[in-house]
């Protein structure tokens, strides 16, 4: 698989368009890291020019700001902007809506000003210019649903852009009756993937896969791989997992055209 | 003699609007109580903000039946105070119904207040009915005990009878009843009282006349004690809150500075520190107390009114966490009033043995998903996630009391740059994994 690091790009004194932050679930989680090849898939196959960091990226250092740490994550933080500033990054696309977030919201007054992306709008752009076309063939007539995960959704109001994946796909798209702003967390955010949660009646992702079943989907679209661990695990709870498939939406496309 | 009731007014006037200023003020005090925020930026967006929010109320038809019986009852409350402005200047010029000299504008003015003064009475019982008959879950979380419980009824009993006095002060206005204009639901109201002699008659006017104007002074000054503080606080709390994307949490400058400080190569790492010359107490990481929130925070608990919005979407409290948003705001503003109560008690603040954490577990707090669900439902944009955030913050900054399954997460990052034990030299091998 063709991933040009960042090191390797200034050794041939390459600037690419794009970096593509992997992230830390991305990178080491068994579930995220087929996610994190789909994408690269699109990537190639779009000739884009990107390049990742490698061994050289290290934490957001989300997960130890939502967990009250303010201190980790500005030293992962402002070591994360030196290498960014060094490679003079400009525009930086993830598929982590938590890397997402902290690195367009959070990273600029610690002296990290990139243009960030979320690879559902980076893919929409693809789309848009003509680059990539889906081909909708292959899920032609599923019922998707798409799960919107908070730090793309109500922390940086991106709705559109996964939907319209998914209808470019030829789908039947079905919303969840908590969908967009009204939508339910899948229970992992705030550090929550962490630990157990508290003492309580019912698991957060529980009640979310409960909004999907209702739909009756063949396909859960998530955009955010720790939404996609909530789920999967929900959907094994509901012994639903020879029926109803857990992919993210750049799965759904990498599938599509087979890659 | 005659100037009695002239005199009697002025007084009540005097000390209802007088009492009602003293508390406004210890409130601002309070509010002041925060840590310095600047939100003097953006004005334009701020304004825009306030009209659509507050005054517009775009964000309560989110659930459609309470936004509008909740704008019927608002449209009400602004309009028919225009009434109240005739009601002043006849008590303390002893005229009838002064306006009543615009003719056919004042009847359709007292014929709109009659309708708005019905609907209201209509919307109002049917709030009660959801809070005491069907039980809408949210009005009856644990925290809606004891006032909080009651405080929602009492204002809704001072409604039913402050519209009921004004109608009845209507239908028993003989000679606006003779006049025949304006009178569009009084008229109904008014063979009730066929029966009784022109004295009477005359007598449950002046009484429900003097009656309804109390109220209003009242209630007035209930407000300060009570959630239904939002129908002052609504706007500047709209216009004073975060602009930024949801997402954005603060970044602590505090910490900033150590932290670049820690990675300067050029930093004496065995410098003695600064002697401050102030002498003063190194800022606190993150809120132990209400006093380490900053003002907007506290304006935010204040204007809070309790509808519950925020909790009944909250996923911790939906699947039976101790967590709720709204306990969050309730518990803050206990807390700020009970200091305010301390200095007015003791000149300055004396310590009491208690904080915020007094009140807030740190069960709540780490059930947070920080999903933004509360931020987004609230009809007047709190933010009760901040608060959260920097209490979680004095736990694991201040008092190194993280859950332990987050120490071991936030010793990884530190360690190998990943929540998880991997090495970071690994961090490329997904690449030839297939």
């Amino acid at each position: 698989m063709n991933v040009p690091t960042m090191a390797e790009m200034l050794a041939q004194g390459k600037q690419p368009e794009i970096l593509f932050w992997v992230g830390c679930a991305g990178s080491f989680d068994d579930r995220a890291k087929k996610i994190t090849r789909a994408f690269v898939k699109i990537l190639n196959k779009a000739n884009v020019n990107f390049a990742v960091l490698g061994v050289e990226e290290s934490c957001s250092g989300d997960h130890a700001k939502r967990a009250g740490n303010e201190f980790l994550f500005q030293m992962q933080a402002i070591t994360n902007i030196e290498v960014l500033n060094e490679y003079e990054i400009k525009k930086i696309v993830t598929t982590s809506p938590h890397s997402y977030n902290t690195l367009k919201n959070e990273y600029p007054e610690l002296g990290g000003k990139y243009e960030v992306v979320h690879h559902t709008e980076f893919i929409k752009t693809l789309i848009d210019e003509g680059k990539i076309t889906i081909n909708k063939e292959k899920y032609a007539g599923k019922r998707i649903t798409f799960h919107d995960p908070c730090y793309l959704g109500r922390a940086n109001n991106v709705y559109e852009a996964p939907r319209y994946l998914i209808k470019e796909l030829g789908v039947n798209l079905v919303e969840m009756k908590r969908n967009k702003s009204n939508a339910l967390c899948c229970g992992a955010g705030g550090a929550q993937m962490f630990k157990e949660s508290e003492k309580g009646t019912k698991e957060i992702n529980i009640e979310r896969t409960e909004d999907a079943l209702e739909v009756k989907p063949d396909i859960i679209a998530t955009g955010c791989p720790f939404c996609n661990t909530m789920m999967t695990d929900g959907i094994k709870n509901k012994e639903k997992e020879n029926e109803i498939k857990v992919l993210d939406i750049i799965e759904l496309i990498a599938n599509a055209q087979d890659l | 003699m005659q100037y009695i009731p002239n005199i009697l007014f002025a007084i009540l006037l005097i000390v209802g609007i007088g009492f009602f200023i003293k508390n406004i003020r210890k409130l601002i005090r309070n509010i002041k109580l925060g840590k310095a925020i600047d939100r003097s930026d953006n004005s334009a967006l701020r304004l825009k903000n306030m009209i659509n929010i507050a005054l517009g109320q775009s964000k309560m038809v989110r659930k459609p039946i309470s936004g509008l019986l909740h704008f019927i009852v608002y449209i009400g409350f602004i309009i028919i105070n225009i009434e109240v402005l005739e009601i002043i200047i006849d008590g303390l010029f002893g005229t009838h119904r002064v306006f009543s000299s615009l003719g056919g504008f004042y009847s359709f003015l007292i014929s709109s207040f009659e309708i708005l003064a019905a609907l209201v009475l209509i919307s109002v019982i049917i709030f009660w009915i959801r809070r005491m008959i069907l039980r809408i879950p949210r009005f009856w979380n644990k925290e809606m005990k004891g006032f909080p419980k009651n405080d929602a009824l009492y204002i809704l009993y001072f409604e039913m009878v402050l519209m009921t006095l004004f109608l009845v002060m209507n239908a028993t206005d003989i000679q606006f009843q003779e006049a025949n204009s304006g009178n569009i639901i009084s008229q109904f109201i008014a063979p009730l009282f066929n029966g009784f002699n022109a004295e009477s008659i005359h007598l449950i006017e002046r009484t429900a006349w003097w009656i309804h104007i109390t109220g209003i002074l009242v209630f007035l000054n209930y407000l300060y004690y009570s959630k239904h503080l939002h129908i002052l606080l609504a706007f500047p709390n709209t216009y004073y809150a975060n602009l930024n994307a949801k997402g954005k949490s603060d970044n602590l400058e505090s910490v900033t500075n150590e932290v670049k400080m820690m990675l300067d190569p050029n930093a004496d790492p065995f410098a003695t520190p600064v002697e401050s010359e102030t002498n003063e107490v190194p800022e606190k990481f993150g809120a132990e107390d209400a006093t380490d929130l900053n003002w907007v925070q506290l304006l935010n608990a204040y204007t809070c009114t309790e509808c519950g919005r925020c909790t009944s979407v909250c996923p911790a409290n939906l699947t039976g966490k101790e967590l709720s948003p709204r306990a969050i705001m309730m518990k803050t503003r206990d807390r700020i009033e009970e200091i305010g109560k301390n200095i007015d008690k003791n000149g300055q603040f004396v310590d009491d043995g208690k904080n915020l954490l007094t009140t807030i577990s740190t069960e709540e707090l780490w059930a947070c998903t920080s999903c933004n669900a509360c931020v987004e439902e609230c009809p007047i944009n709190i933010d009760p996630l901040s608060i959260i955030m920097d209490m979680r913050r004095f736990q694991v900054m201040e008092k190194s009391a993280a859950p332990q399954e987050l120490n071991a997460m936030m010793a990884n990052i530190e360690n190998n740059g990943a929540p998880w034990q991997y090495n970071q030299l690994d961090r490329l091998n997904w690449k030839d994994e297939e």
